[in-house]
């Protein structure tokens, strides 16, 4: 089957309809996740004001959803930028439509776990001095802490990502510059940096890309290993783990995965994209959400039998509350929605539908962040000495503010979508003309950017 | 002898000797006088809020009514490797030249992430402002600062008594012996089950104690090199 290219118009039309006209169901999401942003902000306000006090922490469990909150986003992340990165350099032609959602997805998402560390802190007003800032005492920062080398991953990962989201705007930046008037002109023309699609800024655009999908990738993998080296980095059971950098990037890529499952979906229905985002996308992402499922089942399989051979009573005291403990409903609740619904939901070719993927993408949002928590909490609720073991409940307050990085995303990702295009047009153009290139070759995705299905 | 040879300066250390110790918690009390340690209230000790820089393990072996209890005061340890230590971003918790684990409240953000990786909890976080129940609010301590909210807290050894014992000691010309410092936990222990003095020093009390073969250290397997040595029991 041969694709049948539809018009420059079509496409132009069909892709910055979002920009010009977001419909309904787009005020109807913005509107929900402001309310929910307004209600964070409320319970951020009075946490501010009184303290973390009230907060459900406690001793011996300090850190809790605050922490959770931080490596559940940071996790999510990984979707845009490394797969994208990873699709583009291993040149995988189905990318096309899906680059752009991955990439907005780990800018925001960060922005949003970059929040934690800060808000957190018993006096987020001093954050900066985790910094290291010019000051008349001669203070540094202390460089042995990993809090510090987050820091120092974070924003490089942050700032990487804006590039990465940045670079290949640019072409669309400039068809938006020549399409709208007044000050959005003036607004586009500034970002579009005077693109006029000459043959000599093609060149430099695709060799500015190229390089920086390369370069992102080990940025991100340190950025998770770095926040996993927060535990694992430490003394105590269960966190003093030497598999808990590629076991948090894998666990990334695969909240990751599934997060950029969702948001396409979304998108798909909201600005009824479905000629664009199709059946073959969720297909192949569901296969990728597979894969990362058997390989985070490994890992916690690796992780728990080794624990449990070796019998140390403190691991043990961990090992226990999660399998058959207090947090022993969570721990299983887990294992059923990350692995034992969805990898055979997604291993059968007539459920890896768009209904399918989307399905198990939400199981694996879920199951990843409680399996943060659980990392987290069991660990510091059972310290060395048994006198001192503690439980965790959390309060409204935290609550909220978990409710609300999830409204706070979903603005920002909304708002996203209104001023640039979700799917990258001139990508998208342009994997016709790489078809036309090779039409004497067998087609190796085939359906990709066929007329409909 | 595993302390560090390279300061000139005493080296701090405490012997906890649980033959004499009673669990009276006098130690407690006293520390929380001496210390201005903020009182919390019920509702929030019960979630886990209290702040004592000392408290009473207990500890139960076997069933009722054959039941042998144990008690151990515990207090920072003051380890010479502090775990505590390496994680803190901004060196708010630092080690001394005379082995104290210091912590300086006014350079804390308050990120917990020493609390998170001290074996002995031994670590306390403002949740939030402090308060004192009358009549402890006439009482504070002018010698020790108050903790705002949001900054953590510790045993500091009585940094206050060390200083002024270490004065004396320097006005008088000679060195500190036992006697010049006494934390307000060994001043009050009614059993004398608690010493503290210069484990440099071969003629000081800890030193000698230290010896003994009941001497042990609390979680000596992590390799922290506490400065708190307990003298087992010796039924």
């Amino acid at each position: 089957m041969r694709s049948i290219r539809p018009t420059n118009a079509k496409i132009n039309a069909d892709l910055l309809r979002p920009v010009n006209k977001p419909g309904r169901g787009w005020y109807a999401t913005v509107t929900v996740s402001v309310l929910v942003v307004l209600a964070a902000a409320g319970a951020l306000t009075y946490q501010f004001s009184r303290g973390l006090g009230v907060w459900g922490i406690n001793r011996p469990v300090f850190w809790a959803l605050d922490i959770t909150n931080f490596v559940f986003w940071i996790g999510i992340s990984h979707a845009g930028t490394l797969i994208s990165a990873i699709l583009r350099v291993t040149g995988a032609e189905w990318r096309r439509p899906i680059t752009r959602c991955a990439e907005a997805i780990t800018v925001f998402a960060l922005m949003i776990g970059a929040m934690f560390p800060i808000i957190h802190l018993g006096r987020p007003w001093f954050f900066y001095w985790l910094v290291p800032y010019p000051n008349e005492r001669g203070l540094w920062p202390n460089f042995r802490s990993p809090l510090a080398w987050d820091f120092f991953a974070i924003s490089t990962y942050l700032l990487g990502s804006i590039i990465y989201l940045y670079l290949p705007l640019i072409p669309d930046l400039a068809l938006l510059r020549d399409k709208s008037r007044g000050l959005w002109r003036r607004f586009y023309g500034t970002l579009s940096l005077g693109w006029r699609g000459t043959e000599l800024q093609w060149d430099r655009l695709e060799r500015a890309v190229r390089v920086m999908a390369v370069v992102i990738i080990p940025v991100a993998v340190s950025v998770h290993t770095i926040v996993s080296w927060d535990f694992a980095m430490t003394i105590r059971p269960m966190w003093h783990s030497t598999m808990f950098g590629p076991y948090f990037v894998a666990g990334a890529i695969f909240s990751g995965i599934a997060a950029l499952i969702i948001a396409m979906a979304v998108v798909r229905r909201v600005f009824h994209l479905e000629d664009y985002l199709r059946a073959i996308h969720f297909n192949n992402l569901g296969l990728l959400l597979l894969t990362m499922s058997l390989i985070w089942f490994y890992f916690t399989f690796g992780e728990y039998l080794t624990a449990w051979y070796g019998n140390e009573p403190g691991e043990m005291a961990v090992f226990r509350s999660k399998m058959s403990g207090a947090f022993s409903p969570l721990f299983w609740g887990t294992i059923v929605c990350c692995f034992a619904v969805p990898a055979p939901l997604l291993a059968f070719k007539r459920f890896r539908t768009i209904k399918g993927t989307t399905i198990a993408s939400a199981l694996v949002i879920i199951g990843m962040w409680f399996e943060r928590f659980l990392i987290i909490v069991p660990t510091l609720a059972h310290p060395k000495l048994t006198f001192n073991w503690g439980t965790y409940r959390p309060t409204w307050v935290e609550m909220t503010l978990t409710a609300g990085t999830f409204g706070y995303f979903v603005l920002l990702y909304a708002i996203f979508t209104r001023i640039f295009p979700i799917i990258a047009v001139w990508e998208y153009k342009e994997g016709f003309s790489w078809q036309a290139e090779h039409e004497d070759l067998p087609s190796l995705n085939e359906p990709v950017v066929a007329s409909g299905d | 002898m595993t302390e560090e040879a390279k300061s000139k300066k005493p080296q701090w250390a405490m012997v906890i000797d649980l033959d004499r110790c009673t669990g009276c918690e006098a130690c407690v009390v006293a520390c929380r006088v001496e210390n201005n340690i903020p009182t919390v209230g019920p509702e929030e000790a019960a979630k886990g809020r209290s702040i004592n820089w000392i408290r009473v393990e207990r500890y139960f072996e076997g069933e009722y009514p054959d039941v042998k209890v144990k008690f151990m005061p515990v207090l920072c340890q003051h380890c010479e490797e502090a775990p505590c230590e390496p994680v803190c971003p901004v060196y708010a918790t630092y080690h001394t030249d005379e082995g104290l684990n210091a912590q300086v409240y006014n350079r804390c953000v308050g990120t917990r992430y020493c609390a998170n990786n001290c074996p002995y909890t031994v670590r306390f976080f403002n949740f939030f402002d402090p308060v004192w129940d009358a009549p402890l609010d006439k009482a504070l301590n002018p010698e020790v600062s108050v903790r705002t909210r949001g900054v953590m807290e510790k045993c500091t050894f009585c940094i206050q008594r060390i200083r002024k014992g270490e004065e004396k000691a320097k006005d008088e010309g000679r060195e500190v012996r036992d006697g010049d410092v006494v934390p307000a936990c060994v001043q009050t222990c009614q059993t004398k089950a608690m010493y503290f003095g210069n484990i440099a020093d071969p003629a000081s009390e800890v030193a000698r104690l230290a010896k003994s073969n009941r001497a042990t250290r609390l979680l000596e397997e992590l390799g922290t090199k506490p400065r708190v040595i307990y003298l087992n029991k010796g039924d």
